[in-house]
């Protein structure tokens, strides 16, 4: 299957929440800020939302409007605007949160749902890109509305997870974007993740998103495969191993790339890798506008 | 004076803790710590909590690795290096948080129903396997559990890929984290007074969390504190020796990190927490960083034909100085610790005569001993 080219026009049209997952380390972070920004260029009112409450995604996306929503944060105002406002405080100050989310596992993640739910509901947003968690805690996450039906058997908490599970199975409302790196245990875990989440969550799943495509050595970044790199009989040694090497990781990424897409009939997004020292909000718009 | 090699850092180590955020390589860093010091003659247990069947296929385990040590054949079936003779013994083993604990408790309970009573209980069910921080609390009592045992010489462990996971190193009283939890307390203090608590209705904040999550969660909770009362001082005590072997000499602090941005603000945070409880990294260790070739012959010039080889060559080049700018706070940070650049594969590591070139790679050809 060759890669598409996502128009964000397109693909936003048909959803309103996006939830970015992946492994860690493979940049669903900067999928998170390439899709809001990609988004915001095709003139749509966009939030990017990180659960983690680290800066760097707000860095990433520049001036674009940007939400933080921790988990504690999230169960406080949950609580106060459920008419128990007094002892909200006293709860996350004394960290019985802890406590609470261990005993109801799911807890947390719930509010933080809920609150997603609740902007999606809103009208105020016509994208919500949400840096998600990792792959692993990406499936309990989505499980949680699940998981608390069979624990709390009443009160305002269910009445959450009932609206929750509503929006999780109506792809017009919500859909995930899983990330991955041209790799090996990458692939592996994000076909893994893609199953359990379309199995177990009954969530729509968006096109996946391949970060990191070697650019193909000829300096454009076009997401073509541009073939090895020949090596003529008397190349200087140190151009040849350079060669050799690059020509290594370009064969190792072409059986991954493959490998996915016979493992999953979805539509595949490539972002190039991009050299550099350290991603920049310029970077981003630029990945963004070459979508 | 030049960094001591990572291979004297480690050669008199009893424990390795290796650190670093996901995707980094720590799993495959941990076992091939695990194979050199086994190559030099040491019996050494590997510890993983990466539930990945990656490692256990490398290792040649084809069942997956369980929470007992298996022995694993180390033999380098390449045989580059036949560092025969005197060689040690590799066994690695999948740290399964939730049995940990169980004999824990076990070990811990005045009587055996006592015992049951807690592992039957719901509310514990759930802090077994999900209390923030209780994952790493068990691979610090494993791992003591492992120092003790007469079959090993060394027990590295592959840490969680948490920001938790030097949380430890804290005072004892957060290894111990939910016996000190405010709601702990909340039900404790009544009973040391020889009351029990029977009536949630009785505290305003109980009754609230009730509402939230539901009488009978919460009845689950109480009665898990209750059955737990009287079996804190054992937990204290075990924590303080854990934390006690973790500050000695004999444990090293492997720090393991990839070029990207992510991974080194979270490399950084652990070299400065390790700083924090005045303990420094031994070995830095960078996986998967683009390597260079060395310099074309000067009689190499710039043609037509050979353009996209030489494009292939820059880029490789600004690829590799732009990693070595991004690490460089880091590798100040953990100063005067030695730093082992691994150069990125052309594959993945899945099988053990990869494992071997890491070790190669990392501590260079292996010395016969004499």
């Amino acid at each position: 299957m060759p890669p598409k080219r996502l128009v964000p026009r397109e693909f936003f049209s048909t959803t309103r929440l996006v939830i970015v997952a992946g492994k860690g380390g493979v940049g669903k972070t900067t999928v998170t800020a390439v899709l809001a920004r990609a988004a915001a260029d095709a003139g749509l009112r966009v939030v990017a939302v990180d659960l983690d409450g680290k800066p760097t995604l707000g860095e990433l996306i520049g001036d674009l409007p940007h939400l933080s929503l921790t988990a504690p944060d999230a169960l406080a105002e949950y609580l106060e605007t459920h008419g128990l406002k007094r002892v909200a405080k006293r709860l996350a100050a004394s960290g019985v949160i802890d406590v609470v989310s261990t005993a109801a596992p799911g807890i947390d993640d719930i509010v933080v749902l809920g609150k997603l739910k609740a902007m999606e509901r809103s009208g105020d947003h016509d994208v919500i890109v949400v840096d998600g968690p990792a792959a692993g805690h990406a499936i309990t996450f989505l499980l949680s509305a699940r998981g608390l039906l069979d624990t709390v058997r009443g009160g305002p908490i269910r009445t959450q997870a009932l609206d929750v599970l509503d929006m999780l199975s109506d792809p017009a409302r919500c859909q995930v974007v899983l990330v991955t790196l041209p790799e090996t245990t990458p692939v592996n875990e994000l076909v893994e993740t893609a199953y359990a989440l379309e199995e177990r969550v009954g969530v729509q799943l968006g096109p996946v998103v391949v970060n990191g495509v070697d650019g193909w050595g000829d300096g454009d970044d076009d997401g073509r495969d541009d073939g090895d790199l020949e090596i003529p009989a008397g190349t200087d040694p140190v151009l040849a191993a350079a060669a050799r090497f690059r020509n290594g990781r370009r064969a190792m990424q072409r059986r991954e790339l493959a490998r996915l897409s016979d493992a999953l009939a979805i539509e595949q997004i490539r972002l190039p890798y991009v050299v550099t020292a350290g991603l920049t909000s310029d970077d981003v718009a630029r990945l963004a506008a070459g979508l | 004076m030049p960094p001591p090699s990572i291979a004297e850092t480690l050669r008199t180590a009893e424990v390795v803790i290796c650190c670093g955020s996901g995707g980094v390589g720590k799993t495959t860093t941990a076992a091939v710590l695990g194979l050199q010091l086994a190559v030099d003659g040491r019996r050494v247990v590997v510890v993983t909590i990466d539930p990945a069947k990656r490692l256990a296929d490398a290792l040649g385990i084809p069942g997956g690795l369980g929470n007992d040590p298996v022995r694993l054949t180390i033999d380098d079936p390449d045989g580059a290096d036949g560092a025969d003779g005197a060689r040690g013994e590799l066994w690695a083993m999948m740290l399964d948080t939730a049995a940990t604990f169980d004999g824990l408790v076990r070990a811990n309970a005045p009587s055996a129903a006592q015992a049951e009573r807690i592992l039957a209980n719901r509310f514990y069910r759930n802090i077994a396997g999900a209390l923030s921080g209780t994952q790493e609390y068990m691979a610090a009592e494993r791992l003591h559990a492992l120092h003790d045992d007469p079959r090993f010489d060394v027990v590295i462990v592959d840490t969680p890929p948490t920001r938790h996971a030097l949380d430890f190193l804290e005072a004892p009283g957060t290894l111990t984290r939910f016996l000190d939890h405010p709601l702990f307390k909340l039900l404790m203090l009544p009973t040391r007074r020889g009351l029990r608590v029977l009536n949630v209705a009785a505290q305003p904040m109980l009754r609230t969390i009730g509402k939230v999550v539901g009488g009978d969660v919460l009845a689950d909770a109480i009665a898990f504190f209750q059955a737990f009362d009287g079996m804190e001082t054992g937990f204290r005590e075990r924590a303080d020796e854990v934390m006690t072997l973790l500050r000695s000499d004999a444990t090293r602090y492997v720090l393991v990190a990839a070029p990207k941005r992510d991974t080194i603000d979270e490399a950084r945070y652990f070299a400065g927490r390790l700083a924090q409880s005045q303990l420094g990294v031994s070995v830095l260790v960078v996986n998967r960083s683009t390597p260079t070739f060395g310099r074309p012959a000067g009689t190499t010039k710039r043609t037509p034909s050979n353009a996209r080889l030489w494009a292939n060559h820059d880029e490789l080049v600004s690829m590799a100085a732009a990693e070595r700018d991004q690490l460089e706070p880091l590798v100040s940070d953990v100063m005067p610790a030695p730093v082992c650049w691994v150069p990125m594969l052309p594959g993945d590591v899945h099988d053990l005569s990869a494992l071997h070139e890491i070790r190669r790679l990392l501590f260079g050809p292996s010395m016969t001993n004499g």
